[in-house]
């Protein structure tokens, strides 16, 4: 659907981005996900054809893209800031497009009432774009770009003005709006949760590259570098000795837990002498007083973060030099586990992650 | 209300400060309607006669005819070029930029008087015949601060995605313009267009230096001073200018600040 091929671009002598090499296909959900001045608006403006690449190049549906205007691509665009116009009510910002298409007045009408529909802001048609809340600045754009039935819908980071409960809702209903009409988003975040929830596939990005490009299990499951596992989520990255390759295994001598084996993933060709060993903070659980696992470690509670759902806490863990981020629960009771406390923790063989570098 | 005695001082200092400040004007529509050839008081009587007697001077239309091409051409020619300095200054960095803002604002901080002989000096070592033409360039220059400065906040409230946002839905460039840019800055461009042509209206120095044979109206306006038989009707001119530039420069910031509410949505 959107091949993009060897693609850069540069400012001066600034490169913003570089050597991108990406295929999104017909139908999906995939993200642009990396932190700000990270590259993602360039890419996704050059998608859309407000930018022109330095080098490399695009095509869409398999026509090239280059020296298309962003008014001839198939392609329409949810901008950050919404640009709603506002010198038009909400009708006259969806039906903008469609003046230009040579349409009779009534399948004119139709299609702006079914955009509206679509974005539930039925009823709001007169209002004008000057008049609205973040929410509905979001819908108006929204449905100003649907109905103009594109191919490829462009999102800059279109939730990042609401507020957290109203993002919550909206990451749910665009998912299944992408999902209903079946045609290809490709959304811009620097959100990671975003980026998991509602993602068919997900690019991470740093510094004008792509680190990695995988389905949200697999990049927070398995991320291939220390940056994207850190990126996604929270992440131990375990101190270890005498890494090696040993037949599908890499192995290697964790401090305090002992000798790990972990598994390669396919013909993955890795170098032990650059590769990490980390747990993520859910995968470590605190062990009740009764409770016995195969595997445990111990260690002493330095700090406590409250985040309501969960607690993180901070544990000197015998053999690690740094201390390591744990998961702890509501069910410890109210106050939890105090500062202090040595705790045990319990985790499985297969919940350490190998990253390459 | 406290009405301590620094709050009664710096009253008595505001009202004090209009009068001497207003004062003259309003003497000035107040002796044009004066049945007396000389503007003392007290008032003789209420009369049309000196706006009359401009109805039938030739030159004095002739002046105002000058006084019009010019502020049209120069508050056009400003608002152009404003337009094209308002966009450069509030979308694109470049290198010297802060020097090229400086430079456009430099005529309001320069004394009139200079910048007239400066003008002066040039037009005439290069060749140029002095004609409306001189003085439509010579307000050029003046008129462009304002018309920038009323320009830029309208750019500044304008978010460069909307273009964007419409080239996205399939406007070609013009319709761009015709659909979005223009209608969003519309309150900006007339106001920089009346503000522009308000100030070329009522130029005097660059005008007379400038003008050669063909004055505008406060050229001519000058040159009848020296007639005290003309002064009331010179009264009744002057009158008339102040009415204009009033009207002009109300509409121009009514419109401002509607648009600026549409715009804001309130
Ligand atoms: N027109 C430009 N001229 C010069 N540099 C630019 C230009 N546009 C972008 N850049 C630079 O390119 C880099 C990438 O910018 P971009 O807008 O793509 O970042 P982003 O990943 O979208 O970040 P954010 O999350 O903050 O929006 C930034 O360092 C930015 O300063
Ligand atoms: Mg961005």
């Amino acid at each position: 659907m959107i091949n993009i091929s060897n693609v850069g671009r540069r400012y001066g002598t600034f490169v913003a981005l570089e050597d991108i090499d990406l295929q999104i296909k017909a139908g999906e959900f995939f993200s642009l996900l990396g932190p700000s001045g990270c590259g993602k608006t360039t890419l996704l403006r050059l998608i859309g054809g407000f930018d022109v690449p330095s080098s490399g190049s695009i095509s869409i549906d398999g026509a090239p893209m280059s020296g298309v205007p962003a008014n001839h691509r198939p392609t329409n665009m949810v901008f950050q800031s919404y640009a709603i116009f506002p010198h038009l009510n909400v009708a006259e910002n969806v039906a903008f497009g469609l003046n230009i298409l040579n349409l009779t007045k009534a399948e004119k009408q139709a299609r702006v009432d079914e955009a509206l529909s679509r974005v539930r802001l039925v009823g709001l048609g007169s209002r004008m774009g000057s008049q609205l809340s973040g929410g509905q600045r979001q819908r108006v754009a929204l449905a100003r770009a649907l109905v103009m039935k594109p191919k490829v819908l462009l999102l800059d980071e279109p939730l990042s003005a609401l507020d957290k409960k109203l993002r919550e809702e909206m990451q749910v209903e665009l998912r299944q709006l992408q999902q209903d009409i079946g045609i290809t988003f490709v959304l811009v975040t620097h959100d990671q949760y975003e980026a998991l929830a509602m993602s068919d596939r997900i690019a991470v990005m740093f510094d004008g590259k792509i680190a990695q490009i995988a389905k949200p299990q697999e990049i927070y499951q398995n991320p291939t570098s220390r940056r994207v596992a850190d990126f996604l989520g929270g992440m131990n990255f375990l101190e270890t000795a005498n890494m090696r390759l040993l037949g599908e295994n890499v192995v290697a001598d964790v401090a305090g837990f002992g000798t790990i084996a972990n598994k390669r993933r396919g013909d993955e060709m890795i170098d032990p002498a650059k590769a990490t060993l980390g747990i993520r903070p859910e995968r470590l659980r605190i062990q009740w007083e009764d409770e016995k696992a195969k595997n445990e470690i111990s260690g002493k509670v330095l700090s406590r973060h409250y985040f309501g759902e969960v607690t993180n806490l901070v544990v000197q863990v015998e053999g690690q030099p740094r201390p390591l981020s744990v998961v702890e629960t509501n069910d410890f009771g109210a106050d939890g586990i105090p500062v202090g406390s040595l705790v045990r923790i319990a985790y499985d063989e297969d919940a350490f992650v190998l990253m390459k570098e | 209300m406290s009405t301590s005695p620094a709050r009664k001082i710096l009253w008595a200092y505001v009202v004090l400060y209009i009068v001497i400040l207003y004062f003259p004007v309003v003497l000035l529509p107040i002796f044009s309607f004066n049945d007396s050839a000389t503007p003392t008081f007290p008032l003789k009587g209420f009369t049309f006669k000196w706006y009359e007697g401009l109805i039938g001077n030739e030159t004095m239309l002739k002046a105002a005819r000058n006084s019009l091409i010019v502020g049209s051409v120069a508050s056009v020619g400003s608002t152009i070029l404003g337009i094209c300095a308002a966009r450069a200054i509030t979308r694109y960095r470049f290198r010297g930029k802060s020097a090229a803002s400086g430079l456009i604002m430099a005529p309001l901080f320069l004394p009139e008087i200079i910048i007239a002989i400066s003008l002066l000096v040039v037009l005439l070592g290069i060749g140029a015949n002095l004609s409306l033409t001189t003085v439509m360039l010579g307000h050029l220059l003046i008129c462009l601060p304002y018309s920038v400065t009323v320009l830029v906040s309208g750019f500044e409230g304008f978010d460069p995605s909307l273009e964007e946002a419409a080239q996205d839905l399939g406007a070609k460039p013009l319709r761009v313009l015709r659909l979005v840019t223009l209608p969003i800055l519309a309150p900006a461009i007339l106001s920089s267009l009346l503000v522009a042509f308000t100030i070329s209206l009522d130029e005097f120095i660059l005008a007379f230096f400038l003008s050669g044979s063909e004055p505008t109206l406060p050229v001519y306006i000058w040159g009848q001073l020296r007639f005290a038989a003309k002064l009331p009707n010179v009264l009744a001119l002057g009158s008339l200018l102040i009415a204009a530039s009033l009207i002009l420069l109300t509409t121009a910031e009514i419109m401002r600040r509607r648009a600026e509410r549409r715009l804001a949505g309130r």
